[in-house]
C-alpha cells in the first residue's frame, strides 16, 4: 500500500466552498482545546462571543467598527494576491495611511468641510501607495522578493509614527502621551447613535462593490488574472507586467491605507502608536479565506469583527489573555494553508503496483 | 577495448499514450565514450532515465557484469556504479567546493576528517589537471567548472559509468572545449561514459561508439571510423518515403516580412542569431529546419517582438518595424504558436472562453470601455470550439484540463483569430499524436489563402517536407540556405543542418 498524490484535475464550486468552512470548523476545535486547558467551557466561551458580537445592537456596531479597517486592508491584500504578488505590509501601508491623513487634518490649514475628508483620503492613499510600490518597484525592477519588503517596511511605518507622536507631532496640551492634538471637528468622519459606528464603513462597502466589478467584469481585471496565473503567457499576450507590478502594489497599498484613514478619523479622531491591534496582519488571512473574491472580503471581514469583539469579551468575563486571538487566527491561517494542498492535490490510497520482473 | 560491463536488452517503457521506448538494446564498454544520439523526443532521456534508476522499464533487462539488476532508484544505480550528470546542477551556490563534493560521500565519518578528504579530493582534481580551487564558493564558478563539480562528485564515489545529458547545451564554444579535455582524460584513466548529444561536431569529436535513437528505437550502433556527419544525419532522420500531400501553395511574389542583418542573444548573453537574413513571402509557408539549439527560437522570438535583437532591421511591408516590433504596434498582425505551449501559450487556471481571447482582449470586438463583453467572448468560444473541433468539455472548463492536442487547437484557433499577416508557429505538432499534428498542418496550409506568411519552425522534418512552400536550414545562428522541398533530399538537408552550405 501507498499513497498516490496526483494533481487535481479541477476542482468543483461546492469543494471551494466547503474548504474554507471547514477550516475554520478545525481551528475552532483546536481553539477550543486550548480553552478547556485553560479551565474555561468552549461551548459557553464561544456563546459568549455570540451574544457579546452580535447579541445586541451595540455589539453589532462594535463589530462592523472592527470589521471596517479589515474590510479595506483585506481589499487591498486580496488585489495583490490576485496577481500573485503577496503584499503582507497592510499594516505598514494603514499606518502610513493614518499618517498621511493625520497630516492633512491637523496641519494642512483646509477649513472646507467638504475638501478636508477627502484630501485625507487622498493623502492617506499616496502615502499607503507609495509604500507598498517600493516593494513592488524594487520586484519589478530587480525581482527583490516582494514578501521581504512589504513585511520589513511593516516596522519602519510603524516606527515613524511613533518617532512623530512622540515627537514633533505630541500634543503639546496632551500631559504628555503620545498622541496628536485631537482633530478638528471637519476632519471626523461622522458616527451613528451613539455608537462607535462612523461612515468610513459605508465608504468601505462601496470600495468593494467597485473592486468586486474591476477584478470580475472588466479587462483590467482580467489582465490581473492572466498575470497571476502565468506571467509568462501574460508577457507573450502584449501585456506590460512590470508596470502593472507597480501599479497593482500601488492600488494596494492606498486601499489599506484607508483602514489607517479610518481609523484615525472615524474612531480614534487623532493619530496614536496603537491605532491598530494587527489589521493589517489579519488581512492577510482575511484575504486569503475570501478566496481573493472582493465580495467574500466582506463577509469574512465581518466574521474577523466577530472574533475582535468577541475576543474583547473573553479577556473581560473569563481574565484569558489576548493572545487567545491570535492563535485562534494562527490556527485559521495555519489549517488555510495546509488545505491549499489538498483542493489541488487527490490523495488517495492504493496498493502497491507490481514491479515488472526482469524475464 | 574489452567486453562490455553494462548490458540493457529489450528495453521497453511506455507513457500513457506514447511508446517513449520500443525494444531499445544498448551496451556499454569500460574505457569508451558511447555517444547516444536521436532528435527530440527519439528516447534519449528517457532510456538514460531508466538506466539511472528514475524510471523502471515495462519490460526488457539490465545486466551489470553478466548478472541482472534491478535498479530501484537514482541512489540504488549509484551504489551500483552508474551516475548521471544532470542539465541542472544540484550545487550549494554558497558552499565550497570541497563541501559540495563532500555532500556527495555517502559514508562519512560523524567527526569529519577535512584534512584527509581534502588531499583525496585534490589528488582526483590535480590528476586529471583542472583548475579548480577547493576552498571557492561555487557561486563565484563559471557553468563548466560548476559542471566539473558535479562530475567529481560522481568520481569520488567510484562511479564506473558517468551519463551526461546534453552536457553542452549550457556551455560556451569554450567551456565545452575544456569539458572535452576533461571527458578524454576520464576516458583515458578507465572510466565509460554515455554522452547524449545532437549536436554533430561533438558526436564526431567524442565518440569511440554511437547508438541512434529514433522514434523509440535503438536503430544502429557505428564504431568510430565507420561513419562520418552525413551517415548519423541519416541514421537519425531516417530514410522513410516522404508521406504524400497534394498540396496547394498560395505563395505569392512580394515579400512580407524581410529580416535583414539580425543579431541577437539568449538571457546568458550568448549569440544566438547571427548576422541572419530571411524573406518571408506572403501566402507562403516557410519552414525552418535545424538542430535543435542553433537560433530558431531566438528567430520565432525576435519576429514575434519577445526578444530584442541587438543588430539588424527587420521590415514589414518595406516599412521598418524593428523598433516598434514589441511595444504593440505591429503586435495585433503576428500570430504566434509558441514552443511551449503550457508554459507559454495558455493560462491554465482560466476558462478555454477566457484563454480563446487572450490576444484580442482589448479589441472592440470583446471590451466595451474597460468593461469585458462576456457574452461576445463565450459566442466567440462558441464558434471556434466548433470550427477547429476542440473538445473543451462543458462550458466554462478551465483550459488545464483539455489535452495537448486541444490545447494547442485552443491556441491555433486564437491566433488564427485575430487574421494575422504572419503565423510564427514552433515545433507546432511536437507531442501531438497523427490525427491532431495532420489537422495542424491543414489548418496552417489553408491560412495561406488569406495571403498570410508563415514561419514553421520544426525538428520534424516529414512535417517540413510536407507542409512548406521553401526550407530554411539553420546552423549556428546563421542561415546555411533555403531549399526547395520538392527537390532536395534528407540527406541534403541533413548535411546542411551539420552547417554545410548547399552545394
Amino acid at each position: 500500500m501507498k499513497l498516490l498524490i496526483q494533481k487535481r484535475q479541477s476542482q468543483s464550486a461546492l469543494f471551494n466552498l466547503m474548504t474554507p468552512l471547514l477550516c475554520l470548523v478545525l481551528a475552532l476545535i483546536v481553539v477550543a482545546l486550548f480553552l478547556v486547558m485553560a479551565g474555561v467551557n468552549p461551548f459557553a466561551a464561544y456563546r459568549d462571543v455570540g451574544i457579546e458580537a452580535l447579541g445586541s445592537a451595540y455589539g453589532l456596531s462594535e463589530t462592523l467598527v472592527q470589521a471596517t479597517p479589515l474590510i479595506f486592508t483585506g481589499l487591498g491584500v486580496m488585489l495583490a494576491f490576485r496577481m500573485q504578488l503577496w503584499n503582507i505590509g497592510a499594516e505598514g501601508q494603514l499606518y502610513m495611511g493614518a499618517l498621511g491623513a493625520t497630516w492633512v487634518a491637523l496641519f494642512s490649514g483646509i477649513t472646507s468641510t467638504w475638501l478636508m475628508i477627502p484630501m485625507m483620503m487622498i493623502m492617506a492613499m499616496i502615502l499607503g501607495g507609495i509604500w507598498a510600490a517600493i516593494a513592488g518597484a524594487l520586484k519589478a525592477r530587480y525581482r527583490v522578493n516582494e514578501v521581504i519588503i512589504t513585511l520589513l517596511l511593516n516596522y519602519i511605518a510603524a516606527g515613524i509614527v511613533k518617532y512623530l507622536v512622540y515627537g514633533g507631532w505630541r500634543d503639546p496640551k496632551g500631559y504628555g502621551f503620545p498622541q496628536t492634538a485631537d482633530f478638528p471637528p471637519n476632519a471626523i468622519l461622522s458616527t451613528y447613535f451613539d455608537t462607535r459606528l462612523h461612515s468610513g464603513f459605508w465608504i468601505s462597502l462601496v470600495l468593494a462593490a467597485i473592486l468586486w466589478v474591476f477584478t470580475e467584469k472588466t479587462v483590467w481585471g482580467y489582465e490581473l488574472r492572466v498575470i497571476g496565473n502565468n506571467p509568462r503567457a501574460a508577457q507573450y499576450a502584449g501585456m506590460n507586467i512590470q508596470s502593472k507590478t507597480i501599479f497593482v502594489m500601488f492600488l494596494s497599498g492606498a486601499l489599506a491605507a484607508l483602514a489607517g484613514f479610518a481609523q484615525v478619523s472615524g474612531v480614534v479622531t487623532r493619530l496614536q502608536d496603537n491605532i491598530s491591534p494587527g489589521y493589517g496582519f489579519t488581512a492577510v488571512i482575511v484575504a486569503w479565506l475570501a478566496r481573493r473574491s472582493a465580495a467574500g472580503v466582506v463577509i469574512v471581514s465581518f466574521f474577523f469583527g466577530i472574533v475582535y469583539v468577541g475576543g474583547d469579551a473573553l479577556k473581560i468575563t473569563y481574565k484569558l489573555p489576548e493572545s487567545f486571538i491570535n492563535v485562534f487566527q494562527g490556527m485559521l491561517l495555519f489549517f488555510l494553508l495546509a488545505s491549499e494542498y489538498f483542493v489541488n492535490h487527490r490523495i488517495t490510497l492504493v496498493r502497491e503496483p507490481k514491479t515488472p520482473v526482469a524475464v | 577495448m574489452s567486453e562490455s560491463f553494462l548490458r540493457l536488452e529489450g528495453i521497453t517503457k511506455t507513457f500513457p499514450g506514447v511508446k517513449a521506448l520500443d525494444d531499445v538494446s544498448l551496451d556499454v564498454r569500460p574505457g569508451e565514450i558511447l555517444t547516444l544520439l536521436g532528435e527530440n523526443g527519439a528516447g534519449k532521456s528517457t532510456l538514460m532515465s531508466v538506466l539511472s534508476g528514475l524510471y523502471a522499464p515495462d519490460s526488457g533487462r539490465i545486466l551489470l557484469d553478466g548478472k541482472p539488476v534491478q535498479l530501484a532508484s537514482p541512489a540504488d544505480a549509484l551504489s551500483k556504479g552508474i551516475g548521471m550528470v544532470h542539465q541542472h546542477f544540484m550545487l550549494v551556490p554558497n558552499h565550497s567546493v570541497l563541501d559540495n563534493i563532500l555532500l556527495a560521500i555517502d559514508n562519512l565519518t560523524f567527526k569529519l576528517d577535512r584534512a584527509a578528504l581534502k588531499t583525496r579530493v585534490a589528488a582526483i582534481v590535480s590528476d586529471l589537471g583542472l583548475d579548480l580551487n577547493l576552498d571557492t564558493p561555487v557561486w563565484k564558478l563559471s557553468i563548466g567548472q560548476q559542471q566539473w563539480i558535479e562530475i567529481i562528485k560522481l568520481l569520488v564515489r567510484d562511479t564506473r559509468l558517468l551519463i551526461l545529458d546534453e552536457p553542452t547545451a549550457v556551455l560556451t564554444p569554450q567551456e565545452a572545449n575544456k569539458l572535452f579535455d576533461f571527458l578524454k582524460k576520464l576516458r583515458a584513466k578507465g572510466s565509460s561514459i554515455i554522452f547524449i548529444s545532437h549536436k554533430m561536431r561533438e558526436v564526431m569529436e567524442l565518440s569511440n561508439r554511437v547508438t541512434v535513437l529514433k522514434k523509440g528505437r535503438s536503430v544502429a550502433t557505428v564504431t568510430a571510423g565507420d561513419y562520418d556527419t552525413s551517415k548519423l544525419a541519416r541514421l537519425m532522420i531516417g530514410e522513410d518515403e516522404v508521406p504524400t500531400w497534394s498540396k496547394v501553395s498560395h505563395a505569392q511574389p512580394n515579400v512580407l516580412v524581410s529580416v535583414h542583418g539580425i543579431e541577437a542573444n539568449n538571457e546568458r548573453g550568448t549569440r544566438e542569431l547571427d548576422d541572419f537574413y530571411l524573406d518571408i513571402y506572403a501566402g507562403e509557408v516557410l519552414g525552418v529546419a535545424g538542430v535543435a539549439g542553433n537560433g530558431q527560437k531566438a528567430l520565432g522570438e525576435v519576429l514575434a517582438g519577445l526578444r530584442k535583437p541587438i543588430n539588424g532591421n527587420i521590415r514589414l511591408r518595406s516599412v521598418d518595424v524593428t523598433k516598434d516590433w514589441g511595444n504593440g504596434k505591429h503586435f495585433s498582425i503576428i500570430g504566434h504558436v509558441p514552443e511551449d505551449r503550457k508554459a507559454q501559450g495558455i493560462a491554465p487556471d482560466l476558462t478555454v472562453d477566457e484563454n480563446l481571447v487572450l490576444k484580442s482582449y482589448k479589441a472592440p470586438e470583446f471590451c466595451n470601455f474597460i468593461f469585458q463583453k462576456n457574452k461576445a467572448i463565450r459566442d466567440n468560444a462558441k464558434v471556434q470550439v466548433e470550427r477547429y473541433d476542440i473538445k473543451a468539455g462543458p462550458s466554462g472548463a478551465k483550459v488545464r484540463v483539455l489535452s495537448g492536442g486541444n490545447i494547442q487547437k485552443v491556441i491555433i484557433a486564437r491566433e488564427l483569430g485575430i487574421k494575422p499577416e504572419l503565423l510564427i508557429a514552433l515545433y507546432p505538432t511536437r507531442g501531438l499524436d497523427i490525427g491532431a499534428a495532420g489537422f495542424v498542418h491543414s489548418v496552417i496550409a489553408k491560412a495561406g489563402e488569406t495571403g498570410m506568411g508563415t514561419l514553421l519552425i520544426s525538428e520534424d522534418l516529414d512535417e517540413l517536407l510536407k507542409v512548406s512552400d521553401r526550407i530554411a536550414v539553420m546552423f549556428r545562428g546563421k542561415l546555411v540556405g533555403i531549399v526547395d522541398p520538392t527537390k532536395t533530399t534528407r540527406e541534403q538537408i541533413g548535411l546542411m543542418m551539420a552547417g554545410e552550405a548547399p552545394v
